[in-house]
């Protein structure tokens, strides 16, 4: 016990460096790649072919440029924000009223639904994303007999209604866990006063539910904007890509013909906006995450 | 009157949300386990019920057992480094008077942030024989010829490997603060006063007090192991070179869809599925511990 205390008290200053010194080095390795992608992304083609590590010698913005025009990157972004949107959107408004419903209202089948939601939290997309493609592949064969109109595959909408509904159980898991922890006496008020169900939910409940609600927003953000297998399996047309699947494809083309500018500025493209937005809301969304439990 | 109201309420509330959840993932999901016990390609309309085949089929394809192989090793090796670096760390951030604390965390955490195809075009370049940044950094120390990260079958898993685990301690470690932070500090004090280390202190009071959490994070060490895998591989090496950096479900989604064996690839889905519930099931079971109360 003595021993031990000395042998601490002795070198504190060495032990407090080599805290330093590890935490140090993964900082390192962690801001160093991102860092040189920053960097990289404004090299001309032939200073790749120097060591990666010299720095480049001049600003060739033209890659940013090229990505956008080129490698087609500026549609692939407009996709990306027109689909991160629409699945917010439609996640919000579905997933509000159900959360609010099954956390607070009883009814008979409430006990059935809350399982199956709780259940659903354990269905991973990567399963189920080749039988979600299947279903809406002979939906259109279908559609394609009756109305000559295939309309479910290569839609932007149906992707965007894929990511809410994937995204349902986590977020109803985490929203109704706000709600049932508040006070009945909020809608008995409101009931008192005259007010209907849905003004009370509209007006009352959600408004108080606004944090989760940011929560939500962000992590879902995150996980839209970065998703990249769904996107893939059903926007198969090869003009119709989201951002990260275009960034895949630049990857793939990037070992025929050699456009590593155009690859980094591309990178760029897809990180910035999550850099930025976690800049900005770096302790709201670690503080929501233990909040929420995990995912993923 | 009132009562109608109430239930047409309730009505309109959940049923976008249930029909959604219906058809894009419960149907879905049951057509994962019938599907495998069919044999159908998924284009033509001929599928024929054949009962197990697609297991014993499974069971006898050496491309599974390299599949499978593959993904046992990423969730071991994944999970031990990236628990004891995220506990490590956790650790030193919560109960060290650090400078730039607020700095490490907010770094440490960025990769979680990142889309994995962004991550894998990283690493990409990282691991790129020629220009890439490892290669050339190695080359200060070693001469002859240049490591294949990605190019070599005994090498790339473990390169596979090595971004999991720099995707992964972030958030694993953040969580672990988390619950460190509710540690109550008097009971770090009466330790330190009686002359134990910091070290003494991490195995006889952090560890036993977050054990709950820790339990809870190893069954999703175990899911999202399996999950991330994919995502990675898909992107980064698509499974090669000749399938030596193939896992569970890079090696599903190759076969019903790109093969268009459809019945085959669920059944691999349903072994994975199985698979993967049964081993949380065993590690929790295993880890199981009185539970202490504070």
């Amino acid at each position: 016990m003595e021993k031990k205390n000395k042998r601490l008290g002795k070198n504190p200053k060495i032990a407090k460096i080599f805290i330093y010194l590890v935490l140090a080095l993964l900082a390192i390795t962690i801001l160093v790649p991102v860092a040189w992608v920053f960097v990289a992304s404004i090299k001309e083609n032939s200073e790749f072919y120097r060591s990666p590590w010299t720095l480049p010698q001049g600003l060739h913005f033209q890659n940013f440029a090229d990505a956008w025009q080129t490698a087609s990157m500026g549609s692939y972004m407009l996709r990306s924000v027109l689909v991160t949107a629409l699945a917010l959107v439609l996640l919000i408004v579905i997933s509000l009223p159900a959360a609010y419903v099954l956390a607070r209202f009883k009814f008979k089948s409430k006990a059935l639904w809350n399982t199956l939601f709780m259940a659903g939290l354990f269905i991973n997309v990567n399963y189920i994303v080749v039988p979600i493609f299947l279903m809406l592949n002979n939906g259109d064969i279908f559609l394609r007999k009756m109305f000559d109109k295939p309309f479910l595959l290569n839609n932007v909408f149906i992707l965007a209604l894929v990511y809410a509904s994937t995204a349902l159980p986590f977020t109803i898991y985490l929203l109704s866990g706000y709600f049932k922890s508040l006070a009945k006496d909020y809608e008995e008020a409101a009931y008192v006063d005259g007010a209907g169900y849905f003004y009370t939910m509209v007006r009352v409940i959600i408004p108080m539910a606004k944090p989760s609600v940011v929560t939500v927003i962000l992590f879902n953000f995150l996980a839209f904007w970065n998703e990249y297998i769904i996107s893939m399996t059903l926007l198969t047309k090869p003009e119709l890509k989201t951002l990260p699947v275009g960034l895949m494809n630049l990857m793939a083309a990037q070992k025929s013909a050699v456009q590593y500018g155009q690859l980094y500025a591309g990178l760029v493209i897809v990180m910035l906006p999550t850099l930025i937005l976690y800049m900005c809301v770096q302790k709201k969304l670690t503080q929501g995450m233990t909040l929420g439990g995990l995912k993923g | 009157m009132k009562k109608k109201n109430r239930s047409g309420f309730i009505i309109a509330c959940v049923t976008p949300a249930i029909l959604l959840f219906i058809i894009f993932m419960i149907i879905p999901t049951i057509d994962v386990f019938r599907m495998s016990l069919y044999k159908w390609g998924g284009y033509t309309a001929n599928k024929t019920f054949v009962g197990l085949e697609n297991f014993m089929k499974l069971s006898k394809n050496p491309k599974f057992y390299q599949a499978f192989q593959n993904s046992i090793l990423l969730i071991v090796v994944v999970t031990l480094v990236t628990f004891s670096l995220a506990l490590i760390f956790a650790y030193i951030l919560s109960r060290e008077k650090i400078k730039g604390q607020n700095f490490f965390r907010i770094v440490f955490y960025i990769p979680n942030i990142l889309s994995v195809v962004v991550i894998s075009a990283i690493f990409s370049a990282i691991y790129d024989p020629n220009q890439g940044l490892l290669n050339s950094f190695l080359n200060l120390f070693r001469g002859g010829d240049p490591i294949l990260w990605l190019g070599s079958q005994k090498l790339v898993i473990y390169s596979v490997a090595i971004a999991m685990v720099w995707q992964a301690i972030g958030y694993y470690m953040v969580m672990y603060m988390a619950s460190m932070a509710n540690v109550p500090l008097s009971l770090y004090e009466s330790a330190s006063l009686e002359g134990a280390g910091k070290i003494k202190q991490f195995f006889s009071i952090t560890l036993p007090l977050i054990w709950t959490n820790i339990r809870t994070t190893l069954t999703f060490f175990i899911i999202s192991t399996i999950n991330m895998s994919f995502l990675m591989v898909k992107a980064m090496t698509n499974g090669g070179p000749d399938g030596a950096s193939s896992v569970f479900l890079s090696y599903m989604y190759q076969e019903a869809y790109t093969n268009s064996s459809y019945g085959y690839g669920m059944a691999i889905g349903v072994t994975v599925f199985i698979f993967s519930f049964a081993l949380a099931g065993v590690l929790n079971a295993v880890t199981k511990r009185e539970e202490i109360e504070f």
